[in-house]
């Protein structure tokens, strides 16, 4: 714990100064509010009574008053601004970090984790550290200042006031340690319960069409209902646990404010020898001390628990942090003068150690040839990307480009020699052309269009609304699949890199959009080394070689006709497709 | 608003009770200074412990009542608010399972969701607040000026001066900051989508290089947003050192003139405590009020989202007759089908016709947005047709009821989407007695069963949200047989073997016809070999069909339908 909080603390170091300020405002800001009760007392002792009133020293007496009420004022305000920006600034760097780590991150860890979690971790958890830290901070700051500024006026007041009070303390935070522990258990509950209630209803108004069509309706609402009446339960009583810590402290204050009311009262008759003597105007800062004293404990009582909130949200962000990045390439050199040949050699791969997916697997593939992978939907293209491209490592083996170790070369300089358009296309917010810039940033409006063009894209771009300046929504919004692979194929005509990883069509793009798709690959090929995911036979009996994958693992590789010819997996995949296509 | 109101049933008397309690608590607060001013004025004057004592124990026992009270409140207040949260939740959660596609597909199903779990929370907290706090301030305000006047009313005007003060002070720091924070709102979620969009791209990004480019415009989204909270926070700041300004300004003021008051004699020593003490409890409950104000107007927000929903009419009405088969009549007939979506000017089908006797098939193809899946959702009502009529067994399915119509059918959507659970829960849906063996009869049938097979728990097997565990294959193969553990009479398959590699689909298909010989069917698919076994092909293109036959009488007669066959033979 002590740990998370050097490390944020550690964050703030670029706003050294920011911090320094805001810790003096705080002190003087709520130092001079402290003075104020014991001004308005010397105020109060000044009017005794009917014309017993010292008008000099009242007007003494408001004039110093004012003066303090103003600098407290603007120093309390000057506080705020610095927390703000230093809560503002931390947050982002911390941000950023994270950010830029998960760039530097290996692709491993990133697809072992929930994208959600990761999203999460990044914006809510940033938002609770933020709050619950940084304002924390200060509120326990100010607190801490209150309550030993207080004291230290009490007790120039009056000693044995003072020790009563202290003595009375602990009943307040009693109470609220009390409550706090009392409330927990069902405040747990009660966000399972609204947890439940949560994905419950995500799911079911999610799949509303499939609830419908197997009249699922009822069942639903059985289900709903039940996880509803816990949520009822358990979220009133934390409700009514969490509520009754202000009363109870409120009380327990008041208790404080009648002991110091009588023992004040006492003082100032003069009769009690073992109070000692007080002034009413005494007795009246006094009470308006008792009055505040307990309040900086109720907050900084409520403080622990965003606290604790967040420190659990900073392990969370410091946890990625923490991850260790891909290995440093920036010592290496970039791959030299590709040329289109790759060679793999007793490659072995597996994502977990207890099952390997490929083992000792030999590739010679040469400039211009086309390989063709063949297998059931799922079969595991992502691990030949990820190898290729070496967002993995191999366990064994090696893959080399050109005769270069693809391990001896930066990543960067690997993966601009490859185009990759698949069907799970990925567009981010913005325009059309920055979205086919994306893979060549400097090029200028003439090349974008060019490329569209070449891919068969141009036409759709031009009925867009705004054309090439439409902005398109996440993950490209109102366009088609198909439409979105021919924006990706752009990208790659924008490069046109030795190397192509291509995901033919399946089903669920019309004719004539398949047919463009289709045409913008051949030109893409011609003369490149590509690897085509492949979902037609003639695109798969006019390849140079063929590998077929079966849950990740390739279990064959050939030519088509010594394939059929060994009788194996392929030859029955392509006597299903042969007996659907002539028959 | 009003229509919110039918779901506090029960809880009026927590309603009204609850803010009473809590008006007596801070009467019994109001009380205390005026005590402490009798214990300066008669017992400190005449040196009598005896009466500051009883004085003493009077604090006391006012704290234990204000305490009672106080409890008393929040255990109605959050009763209330819980018992009509939870009456909310259900008949939302009941209303949006009437509504039709169409009202889905206008809102939306994230917008549904927020207001179901969400909006529905804001709206009960805002009421456990207005329970809790709603009579509390005002009446402490005008409480507490009351007071102050019946203890001197020139004195008073000083609060008249003040209280307007600092309530404007309040509007405009809010009126000021709310819709900026809001905006801020925006600019975080800005920086949420970069994240989801990294990292959903992740290959992509570094295929192309593009970390340091992303770094980048990331930091700047993220400065941007840190600018404009500062920016924003810097007005916000103001609101509480500037209220206590006005109300330690106010206090000097009422010291000042309270002074020549006492002077001349109209006012007592303790009596002027008391008055700063008044002011001081109205300037905090003012504070309070503004944050209450705000919390309110948020579930007033939420309230109205909730309550559009409630107005939301369901409009697919049940018919009363019940659906049962008859033999010797077709088992679906579309008569002259048009169909456009609401709002939409243009038709998505037109003048659609054919029928279908028990056990045959039906294949429909066509490009996208031809209208495939649109003559798929008027078969169960999803939608329903804005000319001609859908009948089942000859009746007009709009006669019939909604459960007994789709308890005939068994659909298998576009998208496969399964839900958490086990396997076997999921195939539940169809038939909730179905058991083991016709489980995995139905998962035989879709070729589901040698992968579920292969899994440790079988049909226990736990799949997580979505299906995120499964392939695309596996899910689709699973809708199948989801549909089919519930016997259909009628099975529409709009496109669900997309994801399935040839083989696959033709065991599939071989099995449908084999196993399930007396079931009606509508295939819908994109490939010509999914459909081309079938007893009528229906091609559509924009919404009209442009041809309707067998495969060979189509090779030859229609255009469209050779060109797509020729295309994905080549």
């Amino acid at each position: 714990m002590f740990l998370v909080i050097r490390r944020i603390l550690s964050y703030t170091k670029p706003s050294r100064i920011v911090l320094a300020c805001m810790l003096f405002f705080a002190l003087i800001g709520t130092g001079l509010s402290m003075l104020i009760p014991i001004l308005i007392g010397k105020a109060v002792d000044c009017v005794v009574g009917a014309g017993s009133v010292n008008f000099s020293e009242l007007m003494q007496a408001a004039i110093i008053l004012i003066v303090t009420i103003c600098i407290s004022g603007l120093f309390q305000w000057l506080m705020s601004l610095c927390t703000n920006r230093l809560a503002a600034n931390t947050i982002r760097d911390l941000r950023c970090d994270l950010f830029s780590h998960l760039q530097r991150l290996p692709l491993k860890y990133i697809d072992s984790q929930a994208r959600g979690d990761l999203i999460g971790r990044a914006v809510s958890d940033m938002e609770i550290i933020s709050d619950g830290f940084l304002q924390a901070f200060t509120q326990f700051v100010t607190g801490i200042f209150t309550i030993v500024g207080t004291l230290v006026f009490m007790l120039t007041i009056n000693v044995q006031i003072t020790v009563l009070v202290v003595i009375l303390t602990p009943v307040s935070l009693f109470a609220a340690a009390k409550i706090t522990t009392m409330s927990r258990d069902s405040y747990m509950k009660a966000s399972a319960a609204r947890g439940a209630l949560g994905g419950l209803t995500e799911e079911m108004i999610g799949s509303q069409k499939v609830v419908k069509a197997f009249g699922y309706e009822k069942r639903a609402q059985q289900r709903y209902d039940a996880t509803n009446q816990e949520l009822q339960d358990a979220g009133m009583k934390a409700t009514f646990f969490g509520s009754i810590t202000n009363p109870a402290t409120r009380f327990v204050n008041s208790l404080i404010y009648a002991a110091v009311g009588v023992c004040g009262a006492l003082a100032a008759t003069g009769n009690v020898p073992l109070i000692g003597v007080i002034t009413v105007g005494q007795l009246a800062s006094f009470l308006t001390y008792a009055n505040q004293y307990t309040k900086p404990f109720n907050e900084i009582s409520g403080v622990v628990a965003e606290l604790q909130n967040a420190m659990a949200s900073a392990k969370r962000v410091f946890e990625v942090i923490d991850e260790s990045a891909e290995s440093d390439d920036s010592h290496l050199p970039a791959l030299k003068a590709c040329d289109g040949s790759l060679e793999l050699s007793h490659v072995r791969f597996s994502y977990t150690t207890d099952r390997e997916l490929i083992t000792d697997f030999d590739l010679k593939v040469h400039k211009g040839q086309r390989i063709a992978i063949v297998g059931p939907t799922g079969c595991g293209k992502t691990t030949l990307i990820n190898l290729l491209l070496r967002f993995y490592d191999v366990d064994n083996g090696t893959i080399s480009v050109s005769g270069q170790d693809i391990r001896k070369v930066t990543r960067d300089s690997l993966r601009s020699c490859y185009g990759m358009v698949l069907q799970e296309t990925w567009l981010f917010t913005g325009t059309v052309a920055d979205n086919i810039a994306y893979s060549r940033p400097d090029a200028n409006r003439e090349e974008i269009e060019a490329a569209a063009k070449a891919a068969y894209a141009d036409g759709f771009i031009r009925r867009l609304p705004k054309g090439y300046d439409t902005v398109l929504t996440e993950d490209g919004g109102g366009l088609s699949q198909g439409q979105k692979q021919l924006l990706c194929i752009a990208r790659i005509m924008l490069t046109v890199p030795p190397f192509l990883i291509l995901d033919e069509a399946t089903s669920s793009i019309d004719l004539r959009t398949e047919q463009r798709i289709q045409k913008a690959f051949e030109k893409l090929m011609t003369g490149k080394t590509s690897f085509i995911i492949a979902h037609r036979l003639s695109t798969i009996k006019s390849a140079d070689w063929i590998l077929v994958m079966q849950q990740g693992s390739i279990v064959e590789q050939g030519t088509h006709d010594a394939l059929i010819e060994r009788g194996g997996f392929y030859a029955n995949l392509y006597q299903s497709q042969f007996e659907n296509t002539v028959e | 608003m009003k229509r919110l109101l039918p779901f506090m049933k029960g809880y009026w008397k927590e309603f009204t009770l609850g803010p009473l309690f809590k008006l007596l608590e801070a009467i019994f607060e109001l009380i205390v200074p005026l005590v402490t001013a009798k214990m300066i004025d008669v017992g400190i004057a005449n040196g009598d412990a005896g009466y500051i004592w009883r004085m003493g124990s009077v604090l006391v026992i006012l704290a234990a009542c204000g305490l009672g009270f106080a409890l008393t409140c929040q255990y109605y207040a959050s009763k209330c608010a819980y018992g009509f949260g939870t009456a909310l939740r259900s008949a939302l959660y009941r209303h949006v399972n009437t509504l039709s596609y169409s009202a889905v597909d206008r809102i939306g199903t994230a917008s549904l969701v927020t207001r179901v779990t969400t909006d529905t929370n804001t709206v009960q907290s805002g009421l456990n607040m207005m329970i809790r706090l709603a009579t509390r301030c005002p009446f402490l305000i005008i409480g507490a000026a009351i007071m102050a006047i019946r203890i001197d009313l020139k004195l008073s005007v000083i609060f008249l001066i003040v209280i307007p003060l600092i309530g404007l002070l309040l509007y405009s720091v809010t009126a000021w900051t709310v819709p900026r924070y809001r905006e801020n709102q925006n600019k975080l979620d800005n920086i949420a989508r970069r994240t989801r969009e990294n990292l959903d791209g992740v290959r992509v990004v570094r295929a192309f290089s593009r970390q340091k480019e992303e770094t980048d415009a990331y930091r700047e989204d993220c400065d941007i947003y840190a600018r404009r909270s500062v920016y924003v926070g810097r007005i916000g700041a103001i609101l509480n050192p500037a209220s206590f300004l006005l109300m330690n300004l106010g206090i000097v003021a009422v010291l000042w003139f309270g002074g020549v008051r006492v002077n001349t004699g109209h006012l007592t020593q303790g009596e002027l405590t008391a008055f700063v003490n008044y002011m001081t409890q109205i300037a905090l409950s003012m504070v309070r009020m503004a944050e209450l104000l705000i919390s309110l107007n948020k579930a007033a927000a939420s309230a109205k989202r909730v309550a559009d929903i409630l107005a939301e009419e369901p409009d697919i009405v049940d018919g009363g007759k019940e659906a049962v088969p008859v033999s010797g009549v077709p088992v679906l007939t579309f008569k002259h089908v048009s169909f456009a979506y609401p709002g939409s000017r243009e038709e998505s089908l037109r003048d659609i016709s054919f029928s279908l006797n028990e056990g045959e098939t039906l294949g429909i193809i066509g490009g996208t947005g031809s209208g495939k899946s649109t003559v798929a959702n008027l078969i169960p009502r999803f939608y329903d047709v804005t000319g001609g009529s859908v009948q089942l067994y000859g009746e007009d399915v709009k006669n019939y009821t909604l459960d007994s119509l789709r308890h005939l059918m068994g659909i298998v959507p576009q998208k496969a989407s399964l839900v958490s659970g086990t396997i076997a829960d999921n195939l539940r849906w169809g038939n909730e007695t179905a058991d083991e063996t016709e489980m995995v009869q139905a998962c035989q049938i879709a070729q589901a069963w040698e992968f579920v097979q292969s899994m440790e728990h079988k049909l226990e097997t736990k799949i997580t949200q979505g299906g995120r565990s499964l392939s695309g294959g596996q899910k689709q193969r699973l809708t199948i047989a989801r549909a089919l553990v519930g016997m259909p009479k009628l099975l529409v398959l709009d496109d669900s073997m997309s994801a399935l590699d040839y083989a696959t689909d033709l065991a599939l298909r071989n099995a449908l016809e084999t196993k399930l010989s007396g079931v009606t069917k509508v295939i819908i698919s994109q490939r010509t070999t999914s459909i081309r076994q079938a007893d009528h092909i229906l091609v559509l293109e924009e919404g009209a069909c442009v041809g309707y036959g067998t495969h060979e009488e189509l090779l030859e007669q229609c255009a469209v339908y050779a060109e797509i066959y020729h295309a994905q033979m080549q």
